[in-house]
């Protein structure tokens, strides 16, 4: 029978043990659990859909040099050849991309007033067929018509007259209005041009993923001269590389006074937007199994140590009628006693951690559940580390240790 | 004595082959695990300019919207307004100043096989380069005379020489950039200063520029803006001069002041230059200028990302486990080896001469801990960079100080270790133990 009051009593002879041994499983857990909350916290950021169809999906950034070059013929004519090639469902001309870090925002409000409550959303520049390129579904109203698709100059300061936002950005401005109401209300961009909303898009990521706004932005009809732009390009269906081959080779079959740079399929992107959050899981995932693997031997350790020092007396009870299982169930209670109590302290300071966290580097709070079942792990890992030594003590002859 | 002693401990060391393996491994581990982010946190927060850091000032000026503060709480901009940057730069009241920018041009090289690119600009004034101490390995900075007249001059970055002209020296030669021909009048060593100070608008650990050009060349050649632009009030019209005269900020800008007396002094001036423009109209918020040194502005930029001191917390709480399990281990074996211990003592020894020899067992764990959290280290660093794939670039890389601390750390740990164990196993009354034997 497995006796609760002798192990314990036991125990306290080698208190300092025993507590070395409880705080470290509290800091193994303390470390366990924040590391599980923050590889966590960054997989929900980095499992945020864009709103595109990235597995198909590249772009390149044009840049025109010579000085006959004329931008808005160029790029007239790349888009109408670049769609004619077969392995391209889609080409746009844009200005910037979901989760490509760089991008222009800008405020839209519900009066001209500078001090009227508004959102700012981020600016993407697309003509008619903008919205199948981009893969983003329209939720209400319509899309761009043909006839709409203005073109704006380097410094222009006023916007055209339509435009379609995100699901997002329609409920920043009108949090009571269904995307349906949304359609036909008139809007301020910049507090300086009036605006209608004339469709609204399910999802379409700004291009800055740390930004709180992330998921508001907006679709401007217009063709850029900038001198400078990006080529937003959809694939057929899984032809991603042959029509990043192609288009690239039609490109600099027409040089047309422009150089091309930066081509870059959607997955890239996503992977350098996210690629220290991902890194940043890796070290903890690394820094908390080998933690868990340094308290398992540091636990084997101390376990066999104990035993090796106790072999009189498991002699002893084994002489005097201890099964195998007795003495193995001992070890065993001994350390979930032990681990108990570390783990008791270990989601106090689990806690406290999490609260320091929060404060000083603007983590969200841990979820309750994380307690329980780091506690659970830890036990586990605790019993499993005891198992082997435990099964040792066990194998000791009663006649052997009673007669040293 | 000692060399008896250190017998003892390799013998009492050898005597748990595996116990004293595993305290090695932890401590080994431990040190790893905290040098490596260390490491990572030491170079990201290191000082980049040090002979000069604490006489170089950024200039914070105020010019926000009077709704709202740039930052909560209270912060100015980050950046200046051209018209703010150009005024100061006229004004010249300090020892050396220079304003900034970044754009981007195409470069057109000579040579036929060259197809034309883009590269990154930095527009700034002839001071910047005896300011920051840019090495240079051909020619020098441009005079202060071409800041004004807009010369068409060009200093080339290291690497920018070696694609453009094999690293031979360009000096004097002609550069065609954004359809005009520079003139190319210095090439830079190779300069990259970890963290990037002059400009972390873009990223503290951005990479450099590939030409400099001057600042005032933006207005000339109607240069577009790199890095970022914040503008918090609509422009009036659509050109370029409405930018430059607008509240648009995308301008950073350093002065190099001697002394407490000119710091203040330029603070003064600063606060006056402001005053003055409150009467035209602009400034609506209330007066919040300010200078940073190289190193406080490093801090309020937040240089040091969160995720590396995280990192580093983490780690150090790994260290901390891995210590209690060396004291753990260690009380463990030195309580089984009461019985020898008292035997030393009823044969002579003093409790004091025990405890010397049980530290340098202790320190021998150490030791070997150290070197071998050295190496993993090292493996560390190599695994950091290869997760960040550039991102950590010039952040992973050993120095002598860093070993050292490696080590000490390992010795200081592996005996604080050992203390109370030491302590426990040394404090027994002989007598006692040799009765129950």
């Amino acid at each position: 029978m497995i006796a609760i009051g002798p192990t314990f009593r036991a125990l306290l002879r080698n208190k300092v043990g025993a507590l070395l041994l409880a705080l470290q499983i509290a800091l193994t857990m303390t470390v366990v659990v924040n590391a599980i909350h923050v590889i966590s916290s960054r997989g929900d950021l980095m499992s945020r859909p864009s709103g595109l169809d990235e597995a198909n999906q590249f772009y390149l950034t044009s840049t025109g040099y010579a000085s006959n070059f004329n931008e808005a013929l160029v790029v007239a004519e790349d888009l109408r050849q670049l769609r004619a090639l077969p392995a391209v469902a889609g080409a746009i001309q844009t200005n910037a991309t979901p989760l490509g870090s760089s991008g222009w925002s800008t405020g839209l409000s519900l009066s001209m007033d500078e001090q009227a409550s508004g959102v700012g959303a981020a600016v993407y520049f697309v003509d008619e067929t903008g919205l199948d390129t981009l893969g983003v579904k329209l939720i209400a109203g319509r899309n761009f018509r043909a006839n709409e698709i203005g073109e704006r100059e380097k410094n222009a300061i006023d916007w055209p007259s339509q435009i379609i936002v995100t699901e997002a950005t329609a409920a920043g401005l009108f949090p009571d209005l269904s995307p349906a109401q949304v359609v036909g209300k008139s809007v301020y961009i910049s507090s300086t041009s009036q605006t209608t909303i004339i469709g609204v898009i399910d999802r379409l990521q700004a291009p800055w993923n740390g930004w709180s706004g992330v998921e508001r932005s907006m679709l401007i009809p217009q063709r850029t001269l900038f001198g400078s732009s990006r080529y937003f390009i959809r694939a057929q269906p899984g032809q991603l590389n042959q029509a990043m081959r192609a288009v690239q080779d039609h490109l600099d079959q027409h040089p047309q006074g422009r150089l091309i740079r930066n081509v870059r399929t959607m997955d890239e992107t996503r992977a350098r937007s996210y690629r220290d959050d991902q890194a940043l899981q890796g070290v903890l995932w690394v820094t908390m199994t080998a933690l868990v693997i340094i308290t398992a031997l540091g636990i084997i350790g101390m376990v066999s140590f104990n035993v090796n020092r106790r072999r009189k007396q498991i002699g002893t009870r084994r002489a005097l009628g201890a099964s195998r299982n007795d003495i193995i169930g001992y070890f065993m209670l001994e350390n979930l006693l032990t681990t108990v109590v570390g783990l008791v302290l270990g989601s106090v300071s689990s806690i406290l951690l999490n609260i320091w966290l929060v404060d000083t580097f603007n983590l969200p709070r841990i979820g309750w559940l994380y307690l329980p079942v780091a506690m659970l792990l830890l036990i586990v890992v605790g019993l499993l580390a005891v198992y082997g030594p435990a099964r040792k003590a066990a194998a000791i002859s009663p006649a052997l240790a009673t007669r040293q | 004595m000692f060399s008896y002693y250190l017998r003892q401990s390799l013998i009492s060391l050898k005597r748990n082959p595996i116990l004293s393996l595993l305290m090695v491994m932890a401590i080994a581990l431990g040190i790893a695990a905290a040098m490596t982010t260390i490491t990572v946190n030491y170079l990201m927060s290191a000082d980049p300019i040090p002979s000069k850091s604490d006489r170089l000032f950024y200039v914070q000026l105020d010019s926000w919207s009077a709704d709202e503060p740039f930052l909560e709480p209270n912060q100015p901009p980050d950046q200046l307004t051209w018209r703010d940057a150009t005024e100061l730069m006229r004004a010249a009241k300090a020892e050396r100043q220079s304003a900034m920018a970044t754009s981007m041009m195409v470069i057109e090289p000579d040579v036929a096989q060259q197809k034309p690119f883009s590269a990154s600009v930095r527009l700034a004034y002839s001071d910047f380069f005896p300011m920051f101490n840019v090495p240079f390995q051909y020619g020098q900075g441009w005079h202060s005379d071409a800041d004004q007249s807009r010369q068409l001059v060009v200093v080339l970055s290291h690497d920018m020489n070696e694609r453009l002209f094999g690293g031979e020296n360009s000096v004097g030669q002609s550069l065609r950039m954004g359809g005009r021909l520079f003139q190319i009048v210095g090439v830079m060593q190779p300069w990259q200063p970890r963290p990037r100070f002059f400009d972390v608008t873009t990223g503290a650990f951005a990479d450099m520029n590939d030409v400099y050009v001057p600042f005032l060349l933006k207005e000339a050649l109607t240069l577009p803006n790199g890095g970022n632009n914040n503008c918090w009030k609509p422009l009036p019209d659509a050109t370029f001069q409405a930018y430059l005269n607008s509240e648009c900020i995308s301008n950073q800008f350093w002065v190099e002041l001697s002394d407490q007396q000119a710091v203040a002094d330029y603070q003064r001036f600063l606060d006056n230059y402001v005053t003055e423009q409150k009467k035209l109209g602009r400034f609506p918020r209330p007066l919040n200028n300010h200078l940073s040194d190289v190193m406080s502005w490093m801090e309020k930029q937040q240089v040091v990302s969160d995720d590396a001191q995280i990192m580093m917390y983490m780690a150090l709480m790994f260290l901390l486990v891995c210590l209690l399990n060396t004291v753990a281990l260690l009380l463990a074996k030195f309580l089984g080896k009461t019985p020898e211990i008292a035997l030393r003592r009823a044969l002579g020894a003093n409790r004091r001469q025990l405890m010397q020899q049980h530290v340098l067992e202790t320190a021998c764990i150490g030791i070997a801990g150290g070197v071998l959290g050295l190496v993993l280290t090292w493996l560390g660093l190599l695994g950091v960079e290869r997760l960040y794939q550039g991102n950590l670039k010039d952040l992973t890389q050993l120095d002598l100080p860093l070993l050292g601390m490696g080590m000490l750390l390992a010795l200081v740990a592996a005996i604080l270790a050992g203390l109370y164990p030491t302590w426990r196993a040394c404090a027994i009354a002989p007598a006692g133990q040799l009765k129950t034997q």
